[in-house]
């Protein structure tokens, strides 16, 4: 198909989905106005089970079920990225060489790591409480751990990362999650049931089974970017094809043309 | 006010996204992916959803963009591509 033809196939659709799209915007309730009704009952429902963050006890406790089925794609996700990118049997393991890393750069970068560290720990135990919870703190926890990547090099991640604890980890805190839902069947109520005491509005311990399902996810996310970046950092660092000269030249892209090559030949 | 800083946040995700898709370089496209990502997390703070903008500020800001700069220096670094053997070699690390 022509160029031309496929610009044309473009506006038409586009124009096609602009009319929709504003048509559908136009009936929309005015932002901040109008309470929805499932939302008024959520608020009702989490306040009742003493969860200040609404989001968390939607989908901890009123949802616990779908954020189960989100945990394990995460999880299935992440083991498909093992299988395919292990190091097959043609495949060699080159050691990194050390690298030199400029003074000023170390520091920033510690000392960022040291604060994001924090703020994602910090972001996965309030979960309950504030804005939050187990994912966007496991994901900002995991990737703070790559800043040594920057501060120093491939090997000094390798030393701190020991990757069969992140694989259990990420095991585990599936596994967790499972459990706790049993635990509640095994209590008398149902899979996933909010069975623990509810506690004090806004405490760390608030909200019931809440900070126990968050705990497990926040497990589960953290070891399993961890993995996922490893696999990938495997990939790009130490593991080379047959052939492959060990001088690993690597064009930081500075010619705008190489995406368009590579794009051809794939 | 809120209403002229989603506006602004909004111009914001339109350019960066077109800025994206016209960039034909994949190592500066994971670079726009990254500041797309940012200004969708200021996007969905204004509209008042910290919970959301939490997570796409992690993963559409830091570890998506990171995913695709180490698979082009993957696939670059592969034998008989012309980028790589014909370039002057000890500028990556």
């Amino acid at each position: 198909m022509s160029a031309r033809a496929r610009l044309w196939i473009f506006l038409v659709g586009a124009a096609g989905f602009a009319v929709l799209f504003a048509a559908a915007c136009i009936d929309l309730p005015a932002f901040g106005t109008v309470p929805h009704p499932y939302g008024v009952r959520a608020v009702r429902a989490a306040l009742s089970h003493h969860t200040s963050n609404v989001i968390a006890s939607v989908n901890f406790d009123l949802r616990a079920f779908d954020t189960l089925g989100e945990e394990t794609i995460l999880f299935s996700a992440v083991l498909g990225t093992v299988v395919l990118l292990r190091q097959a049997r043609d495949e060699h393991r080159k050691d990194p060489e050390p690298a030199v890393v400029h003074p000023r750069v170390r520091r920033f970068a510690l000392l960022t790591l040291a604060c994001a560290l924090l703020v994602g720990l910090y972001v996965i135990a309030h979960g309950q409480i504030s804005p939050g919870g187990g994912f966007q703190g496991g994901v900002v926890a995991a990737t703070a751990l790559h800043l040594l990547y920057i501060a120093a090099d491939y090997r000094a991640l390798e030393r701190v990362r020991p990757l069969t604890l992140y694989e259990i980890g990420e095991a585990a805190g599936e596994a967790a999650y499972v459990i706790t839902g049993l635990a509640a069947v095994l209590a008398g109520s149902a899979f996933l049931a909010n069975v623990l005491p509810f506690g004090t509005l806004a405490a760390l311990s608030s909200g019931g089974t809440v900070p126990v399902l968050n705990a497990a996810v926040g497990l589960e996310v953290t070891s399993g970017i961890v993995v996922l970046l490893a696999r990938f950092l495997d990939q790009a660092v130490e593991i080379e094809e047959p052939g492959e000269d060990d001088g690993g030249p690597w064009d930081s892209g500075d010619s705008g043309g190489n995406g368009d090559e590579q794009r051809e030949r794939a | 006010m809120t209403d002229a800083l989603i506006v602004v946040a909004l111009l914001l995700v339109a350019g960066a996204a077109t800025a994206a898709v016209l960039n034909r370089d994949p190592v500066r496209q994971a670079l726009v992916l990254s500041f797309l990502g940012l200004s969708l997390a200021l996007l969905f703070t204004f509209l008042q959803a910290p919970d959301v903008a939490l997570s796409q500020l992690a993963v559409g800001s830091a570890v998506t963009p990171l995913m695709i700069l180490l698979t082009v220096r993957k696939v670059r670094r592969r034998p008989g591509s012309d980028d790589g053997a014909d370039k002057p070699a000890g500028r990556g690390r």
